[in-house]
Formats: C-alpha cells, sequence, structure tokens
C-alpha cells in the first residue's frame, strides 16, 4: 500500500515565522498484542519513527509506539527562516520507508 | 442565623437555575433540521451532534479525518481500467466531481432492470460486473467500501432525498416493520434506542437517532471506514440476534427505511463516529 501521506501547510511564509504543519499517514498500526480468529498472534507492524526535515536539516521526529492507533496523524510547528523543500519520512517496522515533500516559499 | 438561610436557598436557587441552562444549553447544542409532515420525529438530528467535541472537530477539518484516506484511495481507483472490457469508472461517467453529484445521496433507488431497488455497494458492483467485466468486490472489503465512501462523497453536503413512493413503497414498508420489530435475546428493536431513548446516556455514549447520512463511516472504535449493514449487523449482534446478511433485502428495505428517516439531513460521508 503506496499511498500518499496527506500533508498540510502553506505555500509561503514570512521569515521567522511560525507555521503548523499537519500531517496523516495510512497505516495498520498493528499493535502485536492482538490474536487472530485461530488465536495466533498477528505480529506487530507499526510506524515506529517519524521524521522531518527542511533542506537537510532536521526540523521535528517521534518515535511512535505500538499504542497509537491507525493512519497515525501528526502535528508540528516550525519557524520558517528560509525557503526550501521539507522532506517528511515514516519508518515501518519492516523497514520500508513512506516519504513525501513538500515545498515552502518566502514571502517577498 | 437568618442570614445563613438566605444564603442557602439562594445557593439552592442558583444551582436550579443553573442546572436548567444546563440541561438547555445540551439540547440547544444538538441542532438539527425541521422534519416534513408526518414524519416520526419533530426534529431530524445528525449522529454528529451526538458526538463529542473532539470526534467533531476530527470530522471538521479535512486533513485530519482519516475516511478521506479512502477517498483519495478510491479516486485513484476511479481511474484506473480493469476488468475484460478495459474500462474504468471514469471511462462511462467522467469526472466523478460532475456525474456523480447527488447520486449517493438519493440512494438506494428503485433499479427497473432488476425490479427491486439497489443501494451504492450493489450499484457499483452492478456497473463492475456488466459493464467492466470485472470482479465484484467483496462487502465489507476496503475498495468497495472506498469507493462507496468516494461516490457519496460527491454528494456531501446536499439533502438525503430518498423516493419511497411507486414500487418502491412496498420496500419502505418492509423496512419500516423490521425497523419497528424486535429481535434477540434481549428483544430490542431499532425504534427502542433510536426512536425512543435517542439522546439518553447509554454506557459510555449517547443514543443518536440512528441517522445514515454520514456512512460509510470512519469508526474510531475500528480505526477504518464501516459501510451500513456492517453498522446494522453490529446492532442486531449487540442486542444477541442472528443478523440479516449484509446486502439482504432485508437491510435493503431497513437501509431504504431509515434513510427516510434522515431525509433532508446533509450528506456528511466521510462522517467519523465512535
Amino acid at each position: 500500500m503506496a499511498e500518499k501521506p496527506r500533508i498540510k501547510l502553506p505555500k509561503e511564509a514570512a521569515k521567522g515565522e511560525i507555521i503548523q504543519i499537519k500531517t496523516l499517514v495510512s497505516h495498520v498500526m498493528e499493535s502485536g498484542q492482538r490474536k487472530d480468529a485461530q488465536g495466533k498472534p498477528i505480529p506487530r507492524k507499526i510506524i515506529n519513527g517519524f521524521t522531518c526535515e527542511l533542506n537537510g536539516k532536521p526540523v521535528f521526529a517521534c518515535t511512535l509506539e505500538p499504542a497509537i492507533s491507525a493512519n497515525p496523524y501528526i502535528q508540528f510547528n516550525a519557524r520558517i527562516e528560509e525557503a526550501g523543500t521539507f522532506k517528511f519520512a515514516w519508518t515501518d517496522d519492516d523497514g520500508s520507508v513512506i516519504t513525501a515533500e513538500e515545498k515552502i516559499a518566502l514571502k517577498a | 442565623m437568618q442570614y445563613r438561610y438566605v444564603g442557602l436557598v439562594a445557593a439552592a436557587l442558583a444551582a436550579v437555575a443553573l442546572g436548567g441552562v444546563c440541561a438547555s444549553a445540551q439540547e440547544a447544542e444538538r441542532k438539527g433540521i425541521p422534519a416534513p409532515r408526518g414524519h416520526v420525529f419533530k426534529t431530524i438530528i445528525s449522529g454528529y451532534e451526538f458526538r463529542t467535541k473532539e470526534t467533531r472537530a476530527l470530522q471538521d477539518d479535512d486533513l485530519e479525518n482519516p475516511g478521506f484516506l479512502a477517498v483519495e484511495r478510491a479516486a485513484d481507483v476511479w481511474k484506473k481500467a480493469e476488468g475484460n472490457e478495459g474500462k474504468s469508472c471514469m471511462s462511462c461517467h467522467g469526472e466523478a466531481e460532475k456525474s456523480m453529484n447527488g447520486v449517493g445521496a438519493a440512494m438506494p433507488k428503485w433499479d427497473d432492470k432488476l425490479n427491486k431497488p439497489v443501494n451504492l455497494e450493489q450499484r457499483i458492483n452492478i456497473c463492475r460486473t456488466e459493464k467492466m467485466k470485472a470482479e465484484p468486490w467483496a462487502f465489507r472489503s476496503q475498495p468497495l467500501t472506498d469507493m462507496t465512501a468516494f461516490v457519496r462523497y460527491q454528494s456531501r453536503g446536499m439533502p438525503v432525498s430518498v423516493k419511497t413512493d411507486g414500487p418502491i413503497l412496498q420496500w419502505f414498508e418492509r423496512g419500516k416493520q423490521i425497523y419497528y420489530t424486535r429481535y434477540g435475546q434481549l428483544d430490542l428493536a431499532c425504534e427502542s434506542c433510536h426512536e425512543r431513548n435517542n439522546g439518553k446516556f447509554m454506557r459510555a455514549d449517547f443514543l443518536s437517532q440512528g441517522q445514515t447520512n454520514g456512512f460509510p463511516t470512519y469508526r474510531l472504535r475500528d480505526q477504518r471506514l464501516v459501510p451500513l449493514h456492517e453498522r446494522f449487523e453490529g446492532c442486531m449482534f449487540d442486542v444477541r440476534a442472528e443478523p440479516f446478511k449484509p446486502l439482504s433485502d432485508e437491510f435493503l428495505a431497513l437501509e431504504l427505511y431509515v434513510a427516510w428517516r434522515g431525509i433532508g439531513l446533509p450528506v456528511e460521508t466521510p462522517a467519523v463516529r465512535n
């Protein structure tokens, strides 16, 4: 399921402005605690990490734990000092990474 | 001494007044629409109004609303050709924003060829098998629920407007009969909770009017979109009855009747509920 994550941030911001970034990604976030109909444990499969960078510099990062529900929604703020490209990355337990990019410009 | 009593009385009066304000404020919070004449309710209220402000906030913001993940998935599938005819939904229907506008609000609808009403899930599968020559999607499968939500989303904000006259009337009456029939070991009808006791606090939750304007709806409990017939099944399971099968004639009749009970409510698909 390579689906596009949903990201919302302003297209442009004034220098020094603090903007809000909202992200939502589709994922089952299987905790590993549940059992299937046969009583066998369902293996854990969650997104265990999230990072956001602007022009290669870290903006925000967090670790996700099994208690987080499906389709994790992450919202955070960032101070904008320069125009550039945000890179978002969600790391799955199986090692795969869901990535996305968003551009931001400085207000003239 | 006397002063003290005055104080007490004043406090008691204030408490009564405050209680009154709270109760009416809570009711005033639940905004509904006036029902047409001959309807069972005076005011038709969406399930949205019975949910907490946190749940409502999740629905209010299209980005936060996880139901949109499904809508976006289906928007891609809409354009994807499948089946032996090499057609996609788009080959016949073009842009869903135009062609599907208002379609979901009027379902279930009478089908002359089948001589019975069909709902959105069935209509999508009829298209797949007859027009696209593709495999029908299974009920409860992600693609079918996604597509149902996507098509219904094109009617978001439009009033629910099912037709109940003509040949479909029989089905309407059947649905009504099911609605008022008590089922299961707990001996409850839909009416017992959603008509007689809606608005009351049961277990940890408010009973709603049981409206269907938000379906398929993202249930926080299931962490996915849930189609209407699965919800019907859940209700019947909860009263310890043997549920009808999804997409059965019984649930179809009930879907039609319950849609009428919410006639005029704006479609909220994809809604967010508990």
